[in-house]
């Protein structure tokens, strides 16, 4: 009320705070009040291994970045332009990434001399002129809030909780946000507690009262919508799509779903998911171990179920026994690994690429895979369905590598119309006379599925080399060459679509080729160069076993290509191995997704080379 | 194929049988194709699904559903499949180092969940496969290729192990004993959940003669302690009686039959076949046989589809576009 509104295209947030501040659930919640005012957006959750690391302390940092714009926007954002620091950890934490001129929310309660110490600041940097180049707005956010619930009988401990919820307000005051959903999900979510939610309620309004009338806070923000095809939207992260993907894999056709897992991060939550989804048919099955989570699902598979299993990079290493006796059993099988930083157990909550030769190669033998990934968090959904095709109508196991990146951050889904999703109906092997189980179709090289309960047709089958259509255990030289380079020529052989290349001069001589969570960045470094005039192409593989029919000539055409990857040069590898191509790579794994601007900076060495 | 009454016949596969001559396994097999047909459940609904180990190669020579897996996994494949297709009757055959080594978490889970599996654990106490190591059932000071001066291992009790891990059903029998096999077979089969039984095997080739005692006429009555629900335990020169919480072993001649432990397998108490686990270790003196244990607990994949029908009953079988609209959405026009 009265104080001037300005009108901004586009603007990047980050929440930081202690893992125990709720920096996380207020992420999310202004992501939401977000989406529902049609901005466009990227989410970058950020947070710590440890579950409560000490309080107050630079592991102990959780971080939620958001962008949002009135256009379609591709990532979470190089560098936030308002930072949220509830501590001087959190401060100190992110400072470094933001650029001069930022804005910075502090809690001012929470900078005592105790709490400084903690994190190694010797003078306090609200008084030293530390960051004069910034916009600092110092809010006793802790006190605030406490005096705020004075009226109710909370403990002093109970109140400072609320003060996410202050914050949250205010940021919401800010930039314009609706309230209605957010008070809908504090009354869901609380609402067996009502003390609890009253005060969440409270900080909440004062928040957003704080922000219209102090005179710290001269101006607010607002984001038109952004242009987005029409039809109806939510947000949605990569691991609630993949969850989504296979239930409608499942439903398309008609096979029941059967997830055997164990706990791992960051897969557990499509785990969550999917255990939520009883009325489904979906059986979940949390295993003993990683071993028994693949072999269950095998089973489920051998038994004509849906069979998938989800896990991180460690957890992969302890399956790749049983995903080889897949290859061997020529069953369907599904193989979710949500990458991690490694090797072994690496960085639990940090995003990496480099599971691809493990995911590839990692197995005794010759044991061809396929390997999909999906590119953005919306794209898990339509990538889990692909996995389901391809693995029952080649009986084979297929990956499907997702990161941290994508699994955690979301995005705007338009929610696809369930008459358009394709028909994914199986065939089982029937009754009959002198049935032969490892007798392949000709047109697609798939043994048939022959499921247990199925009259006439009992058959054994295991580890054991095959002889050829009949099954039976063969030690043969001539037969296990013939059966290698069968089940080699069956995923070689695997109907997926052409690369699509985006080069609109059609003149480019540069390509940027990616693969699974790198898309983002690429594309928005790919529009930044464009705009300034640079000709560069664009292309991104979602199908990396086998590798599209056209990747050879696609990578004839252009005379530099540019791979960036999470990790030392793996797609890179298989490239040059397969395609003699020396492509140039761009690596990094920091654990972190590539910003927009290393992007541009890599491509621009190699466009003035 | 239009017949309903199957015999031994058809449940045997066309497939040559492999096991080196004297093989305990044999007799198992044989016993197995003449006990199925007794269950009148076609053999399209039969599944055997193995490991690794000389035992493991059962499946092929039955005329049912079957795998060969992988080393001491084949309880993980068999969870899968039986929790998925509750309509099987699904039997896992597994030998000491396939069950008891390299699978033993998934063993002991598989007996804890209580899922619909009948286990037999073909026990001959040594890696026979890889030509003649100790196995987790040898006993200390064992003489093997990989143990020249004498195993060190404490063995496992497969026994106290299943018992440990909360079996449902536990029972132990001889491979040569086709009657006591049977018998044991059919009460696995009547059980709901989980069925563990231990079979003692001989393995002519690297451990011959390892269950002698209870084989040879003039052994056998006093080393096998027969457990039969109802009944006395007793041997022909030993009885049980209760020792204070626990069991001892006394000579017959020095107690009268009235003082004898009568044996109940359907006892709540797990502490009661545990004891009847530990009369016997390595030494074979008086080893109990029959039916440690049958309890009746829920099977796991009926809980499991239980409470998927409840929840379908109670809201209605899930409907997908409900499902991806779910949450917060907007309208972009």
């Amino acid at each position: 009320m009265g104080k001037p509104v300005v009108c901004l295209d586009q603007v990047v947030i980050r929440f930081a705070g202690d893992s125990g501040d709720g920096m996380q659930l207020t992420g999310d919640r202004f992501t939401m009040d977000t989406a529902s005012l049609g901005n466009d957006l990227s989410t970058l959750p950020n947070y710590p291994a440890e579950i409560r690391a000490p309080q107050g302390t630079l592991p102990g940092v959780s971080s939620f970045q958001l962008h949002f714009a009135d256009h379609l926007i591709q990532t979470p954002g190089d560098a936030p332009d308002i930072l949220v620091a509830m501590n001087p950890a959190a401060l100190k934490a992110n400072i470094r990434d933001l650029p001069r001129g930022a804005t910075i929310i502090v809690d001012r309660d929470e900078f005592t001399t105790r709490n400084l110490s903690k994190v190694g600041y010797a003078t306090n940097p609200l008084e030293d002129g530390s960051l004069e180049s910034y916009k600092v707005h110092a809010v006793g956010l802790t006190s605030l809030t406490v005096a705020a619930l004075a009226q109710l009988s909370l403990s002093r401990k109970e109140a400072e909780r609320s003060k996410n919820m202050f914050a949250l307000g205010l940021l919401s005051w800010m930039y314009h946000r609706p309230t209605e959903a957010t008070e809908n999900f504090l009354k869901a979510k609380f609402g067996k507690k009502p003390e609890i939610l009253q005060a969440n309620l409270l900080a909440y309004k004062t928040g957003w009262n704080y922000g219209e009338t102090s005179e710290d806070f001269a101006v607010s923000y607002k984001i038109a919508p952004a242009k987005m095809p029409a039809g109806k939207y939510r947000n949605i992260s990569g691991n609630v799509a993949l969850a989504y993907g296979l239930i409608a894999a499942s439903q398309q056709s008609g096979l029941k779903l059967f997830l055997g897992s164990y706990p791992i991060t960051p897969a557990s939550d499509i785990l969550h998911e999917l255990a939520k989804q009883k009325k489904f048919g979906v059986i979940t099955f949390q295993a003993e171990d990683e071993i028994a989570a693949v072999g269950s699902a095998l089973g489920a598979s051998y038994g004509g179920a849906l069979g998938i299993t989800t896990t991180s990079g460690p957890g992969l290493a302890l399956k790749s026994e049983m995903i080889g006796l897949g290859v061997m059993l020529e069953l369907p099988l599904i193989i979710i690994d949500v990458q991690r930083g490694g090797p072994s157990t690496g960085l639990p909550t940090k995003t990496e690429q480099a599971d691809l030769l493990q995911a590839m190669f990692g197995r005794n033998g010759e044991s061809p895979v396929v390997v999909l990934a999906p590119s953005t968090p919306s794209d898990c959904f339509d990538m889990a369905i692909e996995a389901a095709r391809i693995a029952t109508t080649y009986r084979v196991p297929v990956f499907l590598l997702s990161d941290g990146y994508i699994a955690n951050g979301s995005e705007p889904w338009k929610i696809p119309d369930v008459s358009t999703l394709p028909d994914l109906a199986v065939e089982f092997a029937k009754t009959q006379e002198d049935f032969l189980p490892y007798l392949r179709d000709p047109k697609t090289l798939a043994r048939p599925w022959a499921i247990p309960g199925t009259k006439g047709i009992e058959h054994r089958i295991g580890g054991v080399e095959k002889a050829d259509k009949t099954g039976e255990i063969s030690y043969d030289p001539t037969n296990h060459d013939l059966m290698v380079r069968a089940r080699a020529a069956k995923v070689a052989g695997i109907d997926i679509p052409d690369l699509v290349v985006d080069d609109p001069s059609g003149k480019a001589e540069v390509l940027l080729l990616g693969w699974g969570s790198t898309y983002g960045p690429i594309a928005a470094a790919v529009e930044l160069l464009r705009a300034n005039g640079e000709d560069v192409a664009q292309a991104h593989l979602r199908y990396i076993n086998p590798f599209p029919k056209n990747l050879a000539e696609v990578l004839q055409k252009y005379p530099k290509v540019i791979v960036p990857e999470m990790n030392l040069g793996q797609l890179s590898m298989l490239l040059r191995a397969q395609f003699l191509k020396d492509v140039i790579g761009y690596n990094m794994v920091r654990g972190l997704p590539f910003t927009t601007t290393e992007i541009i900076e890599a491509t621009m060495e190699v466009l003035n080379d | 194929m239009t017949e309903n009454v199957l015999t031994k016949k058809d449940f045997t596969s066309d497939q040559e049988v492999k096991w080196c001559p004297g093989c305990g396994d044999y007799s198992i097999l044989a016993t197995m194709q003449s006990f199925l047909p007794e269950l009148g459940i076609p053999r399209e609904n039969i599944v055997f699904i193995s490991g690794i180990g000389c035992s493991s190669r059962f499946p092929y020579y039955l005329n049912t559903f079957g795998m060969h897996s992988i080393h001491g996994r084949a309880p993980t494949i068999a969870s899968g499949l039986a929790i998925s297709r509750p309509d099987l009757s699904v039997f896992v055959i597994t030998g000491d180092g396939d069950a008891l080594s390299i699978g033993g978490n998934h063993l002991i889970h598989s007996l804890r969940r209580n899922i619909e599996l009948k286990i037999l654990l073909f026990n001959n106490r040594i890696y026979g496969l890889t030509k003649g190591q100790y196995s987790p059932t040898s006993e200390q000071g064992k003489i093997t290729k990989s143990s020249p001066t004498g195993s060190l291992d404490l063995p496992f009790n497969p026994i106290s192990l299943a018992l440990g891990a909360e079996a449902s059903f536990v029972a132990r029998t001889v491979d040569t004993d086709r009657k006591h096999l049977t018998e044991t077979l059919r009460a696995a089969s009547a059980h709901k959940g989980s069925a563990f039984i231990e079979i003692y095997q001989n393995c002519p080739i690297f451990n011959d003669g390892a269950f002698d005692l209870l084989k040879d006429s003039d052994t056998k009555g006093a080393a096998l302690l027969q457990m039969v629900h109802g009944e006395p335990i007793k041997s022909a020169t030993h009885g049980l009686v209760h020792d204070g919480a626990s069991l001892k072993l006394v000579e017959l001649a020095t107690v009268a039959e009235s003082d004898l432990v009568v044996h109940d397998a359907h006892n709540p108490d797990p502490a009661y076949a545990f004891a009847l686990s530990r009369l016997s270790a390595s030494e074979l003196d008086h080893v109990p046989v029959g039916i440690f244990r049958d309890v009746v607990r829920p099977g796991y994949s009926s809980l499991v589809n239980n409470q998927i029908t409840e929840i379908i009953a109670a809201q209605g079988a899930g409907d997908l576009a409900t499902l991806l609209a779910g949450g917060d959405t907007w309208m972009v026009e």
